[in-house]
Protein backbone atom coordinates (compact mmCIF):
# COMPACT_ATOMS: atom_id res chain seq x y z
CA UNK A 1 0.00 0.00 0.00
CA UNK A 2 1.58 2.73 1.20
CA UNK A 3 5.27 0.71 0.37
CA UNK A 4 4.24 1.75 -3.18
CA UNK A 5 5.62 4.89 -3.22
CA UNK A 6 8.31 4.67 0.02
CA UNK A 7 11.98 3.01 -0.56
CA UNK A 8 13.77 0.74 0.90
CA UNK A 9 15.49 2.66 4.23
CA UNK A 10 12.22 1.52 6.46
CA UNK A 11 13.53 -2.34 5.37
CA UNK A 12 16.87 -1.44 6.44
CA UNK A 13 15.88 0.73 9.76
CA UNK A 14 13.99 -2.32 11.26
CA UNK A 15 17.27 -4.50 10.61
CA UNK A 16 19.31 -2.36 12.17
CA UNK A 17 16.85 -2.24 15.43
CA UNK A 18 16.30 -6.27 14.95
CA UNK A 19 20.27 -6.82 15.41
CA UNK A 20 20.97 -3.91 17.83
CA UNK A 21 18.68 -5.38 20.20
CA UNK A 22 19.89 -9.19 19.56
CA UNK A 23 23.42 -7.87 20.24
CA UNK A 24 22.55 -6.38 23.60
CA UNK A 25 20.79 -9.41 24.54
CA UNK A 26 23.51 -11.78 23.49
CA UNK A 27 26.14 -9.16 24.87
CA UNK A 28 23.92 -9.06 28.43
CA UNK A 29 23.66 -13.08 28.49
CA UNK A 30 27.65 -13.14 28.73
CA UNK A 31 28.25 -10.78 30.75
CA UNK A 32 25.29 -11.27 33.26
CA UNK A 33 25.66 -7.90 35.13
CA UNK A 34 25.13 -8.73 39.36
CA UNK A 35 22.54 -6.24 39.57
CA UNK A 36 20.22 -7.90 37.16
CA UNK A 37 20.38 -11.25 39.06
CA UNK A 38 17.99 -10.71 41.76
CA UNK A 39 14.66 -12.68 42.05
CA UNK A 40 11.61 -10.97 40.25
CA UNK A 41 8.12 -12.07 40.12
CA UNK A 42 9.61 -15.89 39.94
CA UNK A 43 12.26 -15.45 38.01
CA UNK A 44 15.48 -13.66 37.52
CA UNK A 45 15.22 -9.69 36.76
CA UNK A 46 17.66 -10.71 33.39
CA UNK A 47 15.18 -12.69 32.53
CA UNK A 48 12.67 -10.27 32.22
CA UNK A 49 14.66 -7.88 30.25
CA UNK A 50 14.83 -10.41 27.80
CA UNK A 51 11.02 -11.09 27.31
CA UNK A 52 10.88 -7.05 27.41
CA UNK A 53 13.31 -7.21 24.53
CA UNK A 54 11.98 -9.93 22.77
CA UNK A 55 8.21 -8.58 22.54
CA UNK A 56 9.99 -5.52 21.21
CA UNK A 57 11.50 -7.64 17.81
CA UNK A 58 8.20 -9.55 17.49
CA UNK A 59 6.23 -6.20 17.57
CA UNK A 60 8.70 -4.83 14.86
CA UNK A 61 8.50 -8.47 12.87
CA UNK A 62 4.64 -8.18 12.98
CA UNK A 63 4.12 -4.67 12.00
CA UNK A 64 7.01 -3.64 9.80
CA UNK A 65 8.07 -6.38 7.83
CA UNK A 66 4.41 -8.35 8.26
CA UNK A 67 2.96 -5.16 7.29
CA UNK A 68 0.84 -5.95 10.01
CA UNK A 69 0.79 -2.36 11.09
CA UNK A 70 -0.40 -0.89 8.04
CA UNK A 71 -3.23 -2.42 7.35
CA UNK A 72 -7.19 -1.64 8.46
CA UNK A 73 -7.46 -1.62 12.34
CA UNK A 74 -10.22 -4.38 12.15
CA UNK A 75 -7.48 -7.05 10.41
CA UNK A 76 -5.17 -5.52 13.00
CA UNK A 77 -6.66 -6.30 15.87
CA UNK A 78 -8.31 -9.44 14.86
CA UNK A 79 -4.82 -11.14 14.81
CA UNK A 80 -3.56 -8.99 17.83
CA UNK A 81 -6.08 -9.44 20.12
CA UNK A 82 -6.48 -13.67 20.22
CA UNK A 83 -2.35 -13.77 20.43
CA UNK A 84 -2.02 -11.01 22.63
CA UNK A 85 -4.77 -12.65 25.23
CA UNK A 86 -4.75 -16.43 24.69
CA UNK A 87 -0.70 -16.49 24.92
CA UNK A 88 -0.16 -14.28 28.51
CA UNK A 89 -2.51 -16.30 29.55
CA UNK A 90 -1.68 -19.74 28.88
CA UNK A 91 1.97 -18.86 29.79
CA UNK A 92 0.87 -17.42 33.48
CA UNK A 93 -1.77 -21.00 34.41
CA UNK A 94 0.40 -23.11 33.45
CA UNK A 95 3.84 -21.62 34.54
CA UNK A 96 1.71 -21.34 38.08
CA UNK A 97 1.14 -24.95 37.41
CA UNK A 98 4.63 -26.19 37.15
CA UNK A 99 5.83 -24.47 39.87
CA UNK A 100 3.46 -26.22 42.37
CA UNK A 101 4.44 -29.56 40.73
CA UNK A 102 7.71 -28.47 41.53
CA UNK A 103 6.60 -28.24 45.21
CA UNK A 104 4.69 -31.13 45.30
CA UNK A 105 7.36 -33.69 44.05
CA UNK B 1 -8.19 -2.32 -7.08
CA UNK B 2 -11.34 -2.86 -4.15
CA UNK B 3 -14.57 -1.84 -3.93
CA UNK B 4 -16.06 0.55 -1.73
CA UNK B 5 -19.52 -0.41 0.82
CA UNK B 6 -21.40 1.90 -0.56
CA UNK B 7 -22.12 0.57 -4.37
CA UNK B 8 -21.89 -3.50 -2.93
CA UNK B 9 -24.49 -4.82 -0.52
CA UNK B 10 -21.90 -6.27 1.70
CA UNK B 11 -23.75 -9.55 2.83
CA UNK B 12 -23.75 -10.25 -0.89
CA UNK B 13 -20.14 -10.91 -1.24
CA UNK B 14 -17.50 -9.17 -3.84
CA UNK B 15 -16.28 -7.44 -1.03
CA UNK B 16 -13.33 -7.49 0.66
CA UNK B 17 -13.46 -8.04 4.59
CA UNK B 18 -10.57 -5.28 6.28
CA UNK B 19 -9.94 -4.04 2.54
CA UNK B 20 -7.55 -7.79 2.46
CA UNK B 21 -7.70 -10.58 -0.16
CA UNK B 22 -8.89 -13.86 0.48
CA UNK B 23 -5.36 -15.93 0.58
CA UNK B 24 -3.99 -13.23 2.43
CA UNK B 25 -6.50 -13.24 5.21
CA UNK B 26 -6.55 -17.05 5.09
CA UNK B 27 -2.72 -16.96 5.54
CA UNK B 28 -3.00 -14.58 8.59
CA UNK B 29 -5.50 -16.96 10.75
CA UNK B 30 -3.09 -19.93 9.73
CA UNK B 31 -0.58 -18.28 10.91
CA UNK B 32 -2.55 -17.06 14.32
CA UNK B 33 -3.38 -21.28 14.31
CA UNK B 34 0.48 -21.76 14.28
CA UNK B 35 1.06 -18.91 16.64
CA UNK B 36 -0.83 -21.18 19.36
CA UNK B 37 0.57 -23.92 18.68
CA UNK B 38 4.05 -22.93 18.61
CA UNK B 39 2.77 -21.03 22.18
CA UNK B 40 1.48 -24.74 23.63
CA UNK B 41 4.88 -26.19 22.78
CA UNK B 42 7.07 -23.50 24.47
CA UNK B 43 4.56 -23.32 27.33
CA UNK B 44 4.57 -27.43 28.06
CA UNK B 45 8.57 -26.51 27.87
CA UNK B 46 8.28 -23.61 30.81
CA UNK B 47 6.01 -26.24 32.74
CA UNK B 48 8.16 -29.00 32.54
CA UNK B 49 11.07 -26.98 33.15
CA UNK B 50 9.44 -25.37 36.50
CA UNK B 51 8.71 -29.07 37.81
CA UNK B 52 12.19 -30.36 37.33
CA UNK B 53 14.19 -27.09 37.93
CA UNK B 54 16.35 -28.61 39.62
CA UNK B 55 17.83 -31.11 36.94
CA UNK B 56 17.42 -28.69 34.38
CA UNK B 57 20.24 -28.05 32.08
CA UNK B 58 21.62 -24.38 31.51
CA UNK B 59 21.41 -23.72 28.37
CA UNK B 60 24.48 -21.93 27.62
CA UNK B 61 26.64 -24.86 29.32
CA UNK B 62 24.91 -26.94 26.44
CA UNK B 63 25.23 -24.90 23.41
CA UNK B 64 29.07 -23.99 23.36
CA UNK B 65 30.01 -25.16 19.95
CA UNK B 66 31.48 -22.71 17.01
CA UNK B 67 32.48 -23.95 13.64
CA UNK B 68 36.40 -23.98 13.63
CA UNK B 69 37.03 -22.45 17.10
CA UNK B 70 37.75 -24.46 19.65
CA UNK B 71 36.84 -23.34 23.69
CA UNK B 72 34.07 -22.06 24.88
CA UNK B 73 31.68 -20.13 23.05
CA UNK B 74 27.81 -20.05 24.67
CA UNK B 75 25.36 -18.24 22.63
CA UNK B 76 27.78 -17.17 19.67
CA UNK B 77 26.41 -19.39 17.46
CA UNK B 78 22.69 -19.15 17.86
CA UNK B 79 23.48 -15.43 17.71
CA UNK B 80 25.06 -16.13 14.11
CA UNK B 81 21.85 -18.22 13.57
CA UNK B 82 19.28 -15.79 14.18
CA UNK B 83 21.14 -13.19 12.51
CA UNK B 84 21.10 -15.21 9.14
CA UNK B 85 17.24 -15.49 9.96
CA UNK B 86 16.94 -11.83 10.61
CA UNK B 87 18.86 -11.12 7.32
CA UNK B 88 16.21 -13.74 5.57
CA UNK B 89 13.97 -11.96 6.70
CA UNK B 90 15.04 -8.51 5.46
CA UNK B 91 15.95 -9.80 1.99
CA UNK B 92 12.16 -11.32 2.12
CA UNK B 93 10.82 -8.27 2.43
CA UNK B 94 12.73 -6.49 -0.17
CA UNK B 95 11.44 -9.31 -2.47
CA UNK B 96 8.02 -8.09 -1.50
CA UNK B 97 8.84 -4.37 -2.00
CA UNK B 98 10.23 -4.74 -5.74
CA UNK B 99 6.89 -6.86 -6.43
CA UNK B 100 4.85 -3.89 -5.59
CA UNK B 101 6.92 -1.76 -7.95
CA UNK B 102 6.59 -4.73 -10.69
CA UNK B 103 10.69 -5.32 -10.79
CA UNK B 104 10.82 -8.86 -11.92
CA UNK B 105 14.60 -8.98 -12.14
CA UNK B 106 15.02 -7.95 -8.41
CA UNK B 107 12.08 -9.76 -6.97
CA UNK B 108 14.38 -12.90 -8.83
CA UNK B 109 17.68 -11.83 -6.80
CA UNK B 110 16.00 -11.04 -3.56
CA UNK B 111 14.07 -13.82 -3.62
CA UNK B 112 16.67 -16.37 -4.00
CA UNK B 113 18.66 -14.46 -1.34
CA UNK B 114 16.16 -15.65 0.72
CA UNK B 115 16.20 -19.21 0.12
CA UNK B 116 19.85 -19.26 0.39
CA UNK B 117 19.53 -17.70 3.66
CA UNK B 118 16.67 -20.14 4.63
CA UNK B 119 19.16 -23.12 3.41
CA UNK B 120 22.44 -21.42 6.01
CA UNK B 121 20.10 -21.86 8.47
CA UNK B 122 19.05 -25.65 7.63
CA UNK B 123 22.72 -26.20 7.82
CA UNK B 124 23.92 -24.31 11.07
CA UNK B 125 21.00 -26.35 12.81
CA UNK B 126 21.78 -29.75 11.26
CA UNK B 127 25.49 -28.86 13.43
CA UNK B 128 23.82 -27.48 15.97
CA UNK B 129 22.09 -30.79 16.42
CA UNK B 130 25.01 -33.16 15.29
CA UNK B 131 26.74 -31.60 18.17
CA UNK B 132 24.04 -31.97 20.69
CA UNK B 133 23.42 -35.62 19.93
CA UNK B 134 27.21 -36.26 20.36
CA UNK B 135 26.80 -35.34 23.54
CA UNK B 136 29.34 -35.47 26.42
CA UNK B 137 32.28 -37.32 27.36
CA UNK B 138 30.88 -40.07 24.70
CA UNK B 139 27.41 -39.98 26.28
CA UNK B 140 25.52 -39.31 23.35
CA UNK B 141 21.90 -37.43 23.72
CA UNK B 142 19.21 -39.57 22.53
CA UNK B 143 15.17 -39.28 23.39
CA UNK B 144 15.85 -41.37 25.98
CA UNK B 145 18.34 -39.82 27.90
CA UNK B 146 21.23 -37.45 28.01
CA UNK B 147 24.51 -35.74 29.43
CA UNK B 148 22.82 -32.38 30.29
CA UNK B 149 20.34 -32.92 32.46
CA UNK B 150 16.44 -34.25 32.55
CA UNK B 151 15.69 -36.56 29.74
CA UNK B 152 12.89 -33.82 28.80
CA UNK B 153 15.12 -31.53 28.28
CA UNK B 154 16.71 -33.34 25.77
CA UNK B 155 12.78 -34.08 24.13
CA UNK B 156 12.05 -30.63 23.43
CA UNK B 157 15.48 -29.44 21.64
CA UNK B 158 14.34 -31.95 19.43
CA UNK B 159 10.68 -31.29 19.41
CA UNK B 160 10.62 -27.81 19.36
CA UNK B 161 13.84 -26.87 17.29
CA UNK B 162 12.53 -29.45 14.89
CA UNK B 163 9.32 -28.29 14.34
CA UNK B 164 10.60 -24.90 13.65
CA UNK B 165 13.01 -26.21 11.06
CA UNK B 166 10.76 -28.09 9.34
CA UNK B 167 8.92 -24.73 9.06
CA UNK B 168 11.89 -23.16 7.53
CA UNK B 169 12.24 -26.46 5.52
CA UNK B 170 8.67 -25.92 4.38
CA UNK B 171 9.03 -22.10 3.67
CA UNK B 172 12.30 -23.01 1.28
CA UNK B 173 10.02 -25.36 -0.94
CA UNK B 174 7.29 -22.49 -0.87
CA UNK B 175 9.72 -20.38 -2.10
CA UNK B 176 11.33 -22.36 -4.86
CA UNK B 177 7.67 -22.78 -6.08
CA UNK B 178 6.86 -19.02 -6.14
CA UNK B 179 10.57 -18.54 -7.69
CA UNK B 180 9.92 -20.58 -9.93
CA UNK B 181 6.52 -18.63 -11.18
CA UNK B 182 7.88 -15.37 -10.77
CA UNK B 183 11.01 -16.59 -13.30
CA UNK B 184 7.85 -17.59 -16.26
CA UNK B 185 6.41 -14.76 -15.47
CA UNK B 186 3.14 -15.83 -13.47
CA UNK B 187 2.72 -12.73 -11.70
CA UNK B 188 3.75 -10.52 -14.22
CA UNK B 189 0.74 -11.59 -16.85
CA UNK B 190 -1.32 -11.55 -13.48
CA UNK B 191 -0.23 -7.80 -13.00
CA UNK B 192 0.45 -8.41 -10.04
CA UNK B 193 3.22 -9.86 -7.02
CA UNK B 194 0.88 -10.68 -4.04
CA UNK B 195 1.76 -14.46 -4.03
CA UNK B 196 5.39 -13.42 -2.93
CA UNK B 197 3.40 -11.09 -0.28
CA UNK B 198 1.53 -14.21 1.40
CA UNK B 199 5.01 -16.58 1.02
CA UNK B 200 6.67 -13.46 2.73
CA UNK B 201 4.05 -13.07 5.63
CA UNK B 202 4.40 -17.16 6.24
CA UNK B 203 8.19 -16.42 5.66
CA UNK B 204 8.52 -13.78 8.50
CA UNK B 205 6.63 -15.86 10.64
CA UNK B 206 8.95 -18.51 10.55
CA UNK B 207 11.68 -15.80 11.70
CA UNK B 208 9.17 -14.31 14.61
CA UNK B 209 8.76 -18.14 16.06
CA UNK B 210 12.55 -17.95 16.14
CA UNK B 211 13.10 -15.12 17.75
CA UNK B 212 10.44 -16.32 20.77
CA UNK B 213 12.67 -19.94 20.40
CA UNK B 214 16.16 -17.97 20.98
CA UNK B 215 14.61 -16.10 24.10
CA UNK B 216 13.05 -19.12 25.77
CA UNK B 217 15.72 -22.06 24.46
CA UNK B 218 19.02 -20.09 24.60
CA UNK B 219 18.56 -17.13 26.74
CA UNK B 220 16.47 -16.91 29.81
Amino acid sequence: MANETKGNWWIWKVFWILLGITTFEVALGMIKPDFLMGEFLGTKLINHVFIILTLVKAAYIVLEFMHLGHETKGLKWTILLPAIILIPYLFFIILTEGGYAYMMM
Amino acid sequence: MTQSIENTNAWEGGVRPYNASYGKLMMWFFLITDALTFSGFLVAYGFSRFKFQDLWPVAEDVFTHFPFMHGHHPLLFVALMTFILIMSSVTMVLAVNYGHKMEKEKVILWLSLTIVGGAIFLGSQAWEWAHFIHGLDGVPATLVSNPYGHALFADYFFFITGFHGFHVFSGILILTVILINVIKGTYEKRGHYEMVEKVGLYWHFVDLVWVFVFTFFYLV
